[in-house]
């Protein structure tokens, strides 16, 4: 569709490219992201590093303090008693604190927030209930390393241990899903924890850190000073890749004869697009993008070969299977994209970089084990390949594209239109990712409606696609696209949801309506769990044991979606025909000053495809129900 | 699957064993023992952890617990490069009659006898943990009424110190 028309360019600019019309935000964002980058490789401490002598203050005007002098400017949350004391000189800060309506939007918000800005999301929340309310999204954050902070009242230090009101040991219950987590009781560790805090979110592999404070450290008496002192004798990342492992790589390379890069979602964290791309045209490899790397290779470009794993097309599902060098930039060997691992690339030698020396040889032994951040390692890799090319020629790559685009060709992704006459979901979201275009934000919730988002949008750069990869949260959409939008304001962002997502966590567009965060919001509407019908389908003999959610066609409508949304002050718009998709999309995207939320209705019968069935090779991956791909012989 | 024993030394924080400890049980690694105390430096513990793995999966265990921010070092030590020590107090039936065998048993492996009453003694022996299997197999005819065990300690052998060099490259 013309790109002209309601997505004007400003609305869609993006940070380098300085549109006259942006707003100063933005650009605030930009200056503070780069400076804090500068000033990450000097100091420890984020932020702009000001001097601050000695002030006395209480606990609680230390940590609104401490976040202010880190350079935080959004936060999310919901007060409560335990963290009252903090919401009091908050309110004079000069953050934009955005009052959530349940502390898992929150959390959400938050990392919509960092994935989009590559800043640390902030999110807070009380003691007990507020805090357990944060443990999907922590989970969520520490699945997908996402850079978070999330403070939380503690009952005061007398009455831990006392099943007081509201206690929870929320360091105990969170001590498996975050990266570190802190306990204060003494108002004086604030200026220094909070640091710690920020700066283990945001270095090595990303991830959620907790701060809980309890009451009575937020009430009493300290001295503040900045910035504070950072020990951390045990944290040391390691970002530059080793010489000699790096030169090993490049001969590897320089052997291979079917080469795939495979990419994973650490290129994203990273800001390593433009790296890779430099590395994929000189290799002249393939390259795959994982469900959360969506975005760090442009999917317009001739080496994608698509997205591998259990709903990945059947040229990056194949190109790993028979490859003979995967050179690995951080992903992680999921089990949904190796299926079954023993079976996984059995030809392929494996160049493995990741910046946590943990991921490497976890699940695939690693012939070239590179520790490292990508950022570093892949311009380094990129030398070492051309002074490899140079001596030792450049390999001869035609047979193996020759075989890759057969399979492109031969097996594009697509789908069989519905023969139940009701529209078809792969169709809707095609056509908003087509309207919208590569400038703006695309934010799944998780199952069908997900893959096909990470399938039939383009995305052509990074940050533009955002969902719940490794913990897989049904929710996720509309919070993280709230987070994300006031992230980047200027993007046209869109949570692409289901109807049993939407359910879970939609009391967030209260706070999107009222905070004047104009989320679009695409309901998918198949009227059912539509990932688990289509495992019931598939694997069930079709027993649909409590999958029928009554949302779609030819049901009691509970809820009416478009009244819902209408109730929480959104326009809300319902399309039921393939002939009203596109003119309803438009009206979205015409619509600035509120959420919309649109009702696509759509058929329950429509399955994800390609599809490895769980529990076997990659080889017998399916291109519709039944159907395998018919392998050429080789060579 | 192999025993392997690592000396984990860590900083002396609230809540590190059970951080230690939660990953064994997350990751489904095993833990044979684990022992804990103070060290010669101030604010570092040190942790003597036996874990029974596979080759793959130790170096599993070790990263992992490397990720713990208030791990500082890991060292494996092997049995040839350290002594390792395990500490038991074994309660076990001895009456007029049995006492003396009981004692003599207790001498051989240089055990020795920390309370006596009269159908009872409290024999404390420290050793390698084959030798304390040995001498509760010797006393176990005469009635093992309660065994208390140590988790295993262990040092590298030589003059090296593990925190001296942790502390260098902090």
């Amino acid at each position: 569709m013309s790109k002209g028309s309601p997505i004007s360019p400003s609305l869609m600019a993006t940070k380098s490219a300085g549109a006259p019309k942006a707003p100063e935000r933005a650009d605030r964002t930009a200056d503070q992201a780069a400076a804090v980058a500068d000033l990450a490789a000097v100091s420890p401490v984020l932020g702009p590093n000001n001097v601050v002598p000695p002030t006395v203050m209480t606990g609680s005007q230390a940590i609104v303090r401490s976040l202010e002098e880190l350079g935080v400017d959004d936060i999310f949350g919901l007060p409560g008693g335990a963290i009252l004391p903090t919401y009091d000189p908050l309110m004079a800060s000069s953050m934009n604190h955005i009052l959530v309506r349940h502390e898992q939007g929150a959390g959400h918000a938050a990392q919509g927030y960092a994935m989009v800005t590559g800043r640390v999301g902030v999110c807070i929340a009380t003691s007990g209930p507020g805090a357990t309310n944060l443990v999907t999204a922590i989970m969520d954050a520490h699945m997908d390393s996402v850079p978070m902070v999330a403070i939380t009242g503690q009952v005061s230090s007398a009455v831990i241990g006392t099943d007081a009101f509201q206690e929870a040991d929320i360091v105990g219950i969170t001590m498996p899903i975050t990266k570190h987590s802190f306990l204060v009781t003494n108002p004086q560790d604030i200026p220094h924890v909070m640091a710690e805090a920020f700066h283990l979110a945001s270095t090595g592999r990303p991830g959620p850190v907790l701060v809980d404070i309890a009451k009575d450290a937020q009430q009493g008496q300290m001295t503040f000073s900045w910035p504070p002192k950072i020990d951390l004798p045990g944290y040391r990342p390691v970002t530059r890749g080793h010489n000699k492992q790096v030169r090993e790589a490049a001969k590897l390379i320089a052997a291979a004869s079917k080469p795939v890069l495979y990419v994973g979602g650490g290129v994203i964290k990273a800001h390593a697009s433009a790296e890779l791309r430099e590395l994929a045209e000189l290799t002249g490899a393939p390259v795959v993008t994982t469900l959360t790397a969506r975005g760090a290779f442009p999917d317009s470009h001739d080496q994608h070969v698509g997205m591998p794993g259990m709903h990945g097309t059947v040229s990056a599902v194949t190109a790993l299977q028979q490859s003979d060098l995967l050179i690995t930039l951080g992903a992680r060997f999921d089990d949904r994209v190796t299926g079954i691992l023993k079976s996984f690339a059995p030809h392929a030698k494996v160049i493995h970089a990741d910046i946590d020396p943990a991921e490497i040889s976890k699940n695939r032994t690693a012939d070239v084990p590179i520790v490292g951040s990508v950022k570093e390692i892949i311009p380094e890799l990129t030398e070492a390949v051309r002074s490899q090319f140079e001596s030792a020629g450049t390999p001869d790559l035609t047979t193996w594209w020759a075989f890759l685009n057969n399979l492109k060709e031969t097996y594009p992704l697509g789908w069989t239109e519905p023969e139940d006459g009701l529209s078809a979901p792969q169709r809707v979201i095609e056509r908003i990712g087509a309207l919208t275009g590569p400038e703006g934000i695309y934010v799944a919730g998780v199952g069908q409606h997900q893959m096909w988002a990470a399938q039939f949008i383009k995305y052509e750069r990074p940050h533009a696609w955002l969902n719940s990869g490794g913990a897989g949260t049904m929710g996720y959409a509309v919070p993280a696209a709230m987070g994300a939008k006031v992230g980047e304001p200027d993007r046209v962002v869109w949570a692409i949801d289901g109807d049993g997502c939407f359910q879970m966590t939609n009391q967030e567009l209260a706070t999107c309506a009222i905070n004047k965060i104009p989320i679009k919001v695409a309901i998918i509407n198949n009227s059912s769990l539509g990932m688990v019908r289509q495992w019931q389908t598939l694997f069930y003999e079709g027993r649909y044991s409590n999958t029928d959610l009554n949302t779609g066609h030819d049901t009691v409508r509970i809820p009416d979606f478009v009244k819902l949304a209408d109730a929480y002050g959104c326009a809300s718009f319902r399309c039921e025909r393939d002939e009203d998709i596109d003119a309803t999309i438009q009206k979205a995207l015409e619509i600035n000053d509120r959420p919309v939320v649109i009702d696509f209705v759509v058929s329950p019968n429509s399955m994800v495809w390609p599809m490895v069935p769980a529990g076997v090779s990659n080889d017998q991956i399916q291109v519709a129900r039944n159907m395998t791909p018919e392998w050429e012989e080789e060579d | 699957m192999t025993r392997h024993t690592l000396s984990v030394l860590v900083e002396d924080k609230p809540g590190v064993l059970t951080r230690v400890a939660s990953l064994f049980a997350r990751r489904a690694f095993n833990i044979n023992s684990l022992a804990v105390g103070p060290t010669e430096v101030p604010g570092m513990s040190r942790m003597t952890v036996v874990v029974d793995a596979d080759g793959d999966l130790i170096e599993q265990v070790t990263k992992q617990l490397n990720k713990l921010v208030n791990v500082i070092k890991i060292v494996e030590l092997t049995s040839e490069t350290s002594v390792q020590r395990d500490h038991i107090l074994v309660k076990v039936r001895a009456d007029a009659a049995t006492r003396l065998q009981v004692t003599q048993a207790a001498d051989l492996f240089r055990a020795s006898v920390v309370d006596v009453s009269t159908d009872s003694v409290v024999i404390e022996a420290t050793g390698h943990p084959e030798k304390l299997t040995a001498l509760l197999s010797v006393l176990e005819p005469f009635g093992i009424r309660e065994i208390v065990q140590s988790g295993t300690l262990a040092v590298g052998r030589g003059s090296r110190s593990m925190s001296d060099r942790a502390l260098r490259s902090a």
